[in-house]
């Protein structure tokens, strides 16, 4: 009940408040702001989670410092919003957030009807199962009659269901408004499986696990049931802001792919390969055609990193939740991650 | 009468600015045109601004295949179903928990708001200790301890709890019991339990009037029950006794065939209910205790029993005390249901939640589900109203 009021009181600030919002462009909002206002989630270790500081940090969370860091060349310049799966359409369509980057999968009726521009995928992930290696389990394919708990409002519930639908496969549903309490009633034996994108599942047995269970008592099935792209989300209709977001990440790809780090990217400044003076603004030009500072791909390496980098603290391997990089690897290495160049 | 007196006096003239009549009338033209102005500003405003965003409008969605699955329905549904029957299969599941939750709670609130009164110290100390506990602890917290407590405390399926010789179990999945198979003679028993209900209604309306007549009493209690059993028995026995009962059995992951009560359902319900009855105590206690202390004297002067003078004495005058603020109390109950989501029952809210998701379209949803609730509680208001005019004191 609690969401739909905030949805209802947020669909009708919107009805009050967009013209506003649509008067000028989200970058000159933001710029007068001072500040980027980025709808994150309530809280998916390794993606946005506030820490003990009460700092945000998580692959999700770097893509909004990347792009705090072409606005202002300050990644620090970002107010994070947490927003329940359910809020952060609303959210964004009325202009309470300037940009969403909250593990949001990018389909056509949300980029068509929702009013939204999905930018480039932040993350290659896909629908899995976690049981209890109890259960004896060893397919999703044996899943028929199994009590699934599932966090409402997803595109999860959908794929649950047309899964076992093409399967021929019957289910029940436990659905929970709030996701620490869907895991409760998983990890209290009320379900049989836990469902969700895989990359919250690994989150969820690496962190949740109530004692005394342990993660490894648990496994993540290996079927993978959808395609989940999960990218950062505009409003329809501002180009120059969606630009912004979309090759702000392009630049960390870039820059893995290049070799540039934070740790190395002052040197790389004095580079003689014309692709990097390119990326970095020592041949100016990108900068201006973006409407952005020419420094740009240099102050988001600098303070948040390449890709791998932030990769690799938030989600891989040196991260206590240890996902491969997988499809998330660069194309050059066999994955799906590829930037358009940066000329 | 004064008004008349002064009105056969020459009307005073006055300036139409100055005059009472002409003033009361503009200032309500100029209120309902504000209000009429800032609706139309705002309706029109949020239709500019959704077409601006091209954010889809209106009520086409309804029609299109939900494609999500709803664990606990009273009807036929399935992920290939509509949006429309996704949303009407949580209003059924709202209204059986809101009217089962009414019946129980009216039962126990009157239970414990007598047992307040009673003379028995024990009973009476219970009783208030009941209320206290129950009303000072916010619902949401007792829904979330009784459900904690299902889902934590009873076994998983495989080492179900099972009882009367192995028909019913009783597990974290909720309780197994078998019911009879489907059979066409259902429809035909649920028709003959009407017709019975009506018959006893007719048959204690029939030992009433010959009470009062003659002073011949009739049991028209147990009567009445025997007449809305027997019905539908005898056309059960009519239709060949059908007697095939669908068993639950473990197969797999869970039990199989028969039927079941869901945790969420059964949390949901036990915390309306405990929470409410201890509202509907304090309001019975008080309906009662309004009653002149003549009145219980006189019935026992008469030679009333206390059970007597409590059914047929007090109860039907401390009755129009009650019955007001019990609306309130059953409309809560159906307001409050709505907290289902908290743990997981597929209430109205939560199929409206999924569906604004899917669709986005927020505000058509949150119309809906205004109305659907609006028009609940509206019936709950007028059936209440009815029936306290229908018990009112009526001076003859």
């Amino acid at each position: 009940m609690r969401n739909i009021t905030i949805a209802a009181a947020v669909g009708f600030a919107a009805i009050a408040a967009t013209s506003a919002a649509t008067a000028g462009t989200v970058l000159d909002a933001v710029k007068a702001r001072g500040a980027l206002i980025c709808g994150v989630g309530t809280g998916t270790a390794g993606f946005m989670l506030a820490d003990s500081q009460g700092k945000w940090v998580g692959l999700d969370v770097d893509v909004c410092r990347a792009v705090a860091s072409a606005i202002f060349g300050d990644a620090e310049k970002v107010k994070f919003v947490p927003l329940s799966s359910q809020q952060r359409f609303t959210a964004l369509q009325s202009g309470e957030v300037d940009m969403l980057s909250n593990n949001t999968t990018d389909t056509l009726t949300r980029d068509t009807a929702l009013g939204l521009d999905f930018t480039a995928v932040t993350y290659y992930d896909g629908q899995g199962f976690l049981v209890n290696k109890k259960l004896g389990v060893k397919s999703a394919k044996e899943l028929n009659g199994a009590t699934v708990c599932v966090a409402p409002g997803t595109t999860t519930e959908l794929n649950l269901a047309d899964y076992f639908r093409a399967n021929k496969m019957t289910f029940k549903p436990v659905v929970i408004e709030k996701v620490d309490e869907v895991r409760a009633a998983f990890f209290s034996g009320r379900c049989d499986v836990y469902t969700n994108d895989s990359s919250s599942l690994y989150a969820t047995r690496t962190a949740n696990v109530p004692p005394p269970a342990k993660p490894e008592d648990f496994i993540v099935l290996p079927e993978i049931i959808s395609k989940e792209p999960l990218a950062p989300a505009v409003r329809h209709g501002d180009n120059q802001f969606a630009d912004i977001v979309r090759w702000s990440q392009y630049a960390m790809i870039e820059a893995e792919e290049y070799g540039i780090t934070s740790k190395n990217v002052d040197e790389m400044m004095k580079s003689d390969n014309p692709t990097i003076k390119r990326i970095l603004g020592v041949t100016p030009g990108m900068g201006k055609a973006l409407g952005v500072d020419e420094k740009w791909v240099y102050n988001i390496v600098k303070q948040v990193g390449n890709y791998g980098e932030s990769f690799d603290r938030n989600v891989g391997m040196g991260s206590p939740l240890k996902i491969e990089r997988g499809l998330n690897n660069l194309w050059t290495k066999g994955g799906l991650q590829y930037a358009p160049p940066i000329r | 009468m004064a008004v008349e007196a002064l009105g056969s006096a020459p009307r005073v003239k006055v300036a139409p600015w100055n005059d009472p009549i002409i003033r009361g009338w503009v200032f309500q033209i100029v209120v309902v045109g504000l209000v009429a102005g800032l609706a139309w500003y705002l309706v029109s405003n949020t239709i500019d601004n959704l077409n601006r965003q091209k954010i889809a409008s209106g009520f086409d969605y309804l029609g299109r295949e939900a494609g999500f699955e709803i664990g606990d329905s009273m009807i036929d549904y399935s992920p290939a179903s509509t949006y429309a029957r996704a949303i009407w299969v949580g209003i059924l599941n709202t209204l059986r928990v809101a009217v089962l939750g009414i019946i129980l709670a009216t039962i126990l609130g009157t239970l414990i708001g007598v047992g307040r009164l009673s003379p028995n110290w024990l009973l009476n100390k219970i009783c208030a200790w009941y209320v206290e506990a129950f009303r000072n602890v916010p619902l949401l917290l007792w829904l979330f301890l009784f459900y904690k407590l299902i889902s934590e405390a009873f076994p998983g399926p495989k080492q179900a709890i099972s009882a009367l010789w192995g028909s019913m179990f009783l597990s974290n999945r909720g309780l197994y019991f078998p019911v009879p198979m489907a059979d066409p003679i259902h429809k035909w028993m649920g028709v003959g339990l009407l017709v019975g209900i009506a018959g006893a209604v007719m048959l204690y309306r029939w030992a009433k009037k010959r009470q009062e007549a003659t002073g011949q009493p009739f049991p028209s209690i147990s009567a009445g029950a025997g007449v809305i059993i027997g019905v539908p028995f005898v056309i059960w026995l009519a239709g060949g006794a059908p007697s095939t009962m669908s068993w639950p059995a473990l197969k797999g992951f869970n039990f199989e065939g028969g039927t079941v009560i869901q945790p969420e359902f059964t949390a949901l319900l036990l915390g309306l209910v405990l929470y409410t009855s201890a509202f509907i105590a304090e309001i019975v206690r008080s309906g009662i205790l309004a009653l002149h202390k003549g009145q219980s004297e006189a019935a026992a002067a008469l030679g009333l029993s206390r059970g007597q003078s409590m059914r047929l004495v007090l109860l039907p005058q401390a009755l129009r005390v009650i019955v007001p603020p019990m609306t309130s109390q059953y409309l809560n109950i159906t307001k409050n249901s709505s907290l289902a989501i908290a743990i997981g029952y597929p209430d109205l809210v939560a199929s409206i939640n999924v569906t604004i998701n899917q669709t986005g379209q927020a505000i058509e949803n949150i119309l809906l589900i205004m109305a659907a609730y609006l028009s609940v509680s509206l019936s709950i208001s007028a059936f209440m109203n009815w029936y306290n005019k229908r018990i009112a004191l009526r001076e003859r």
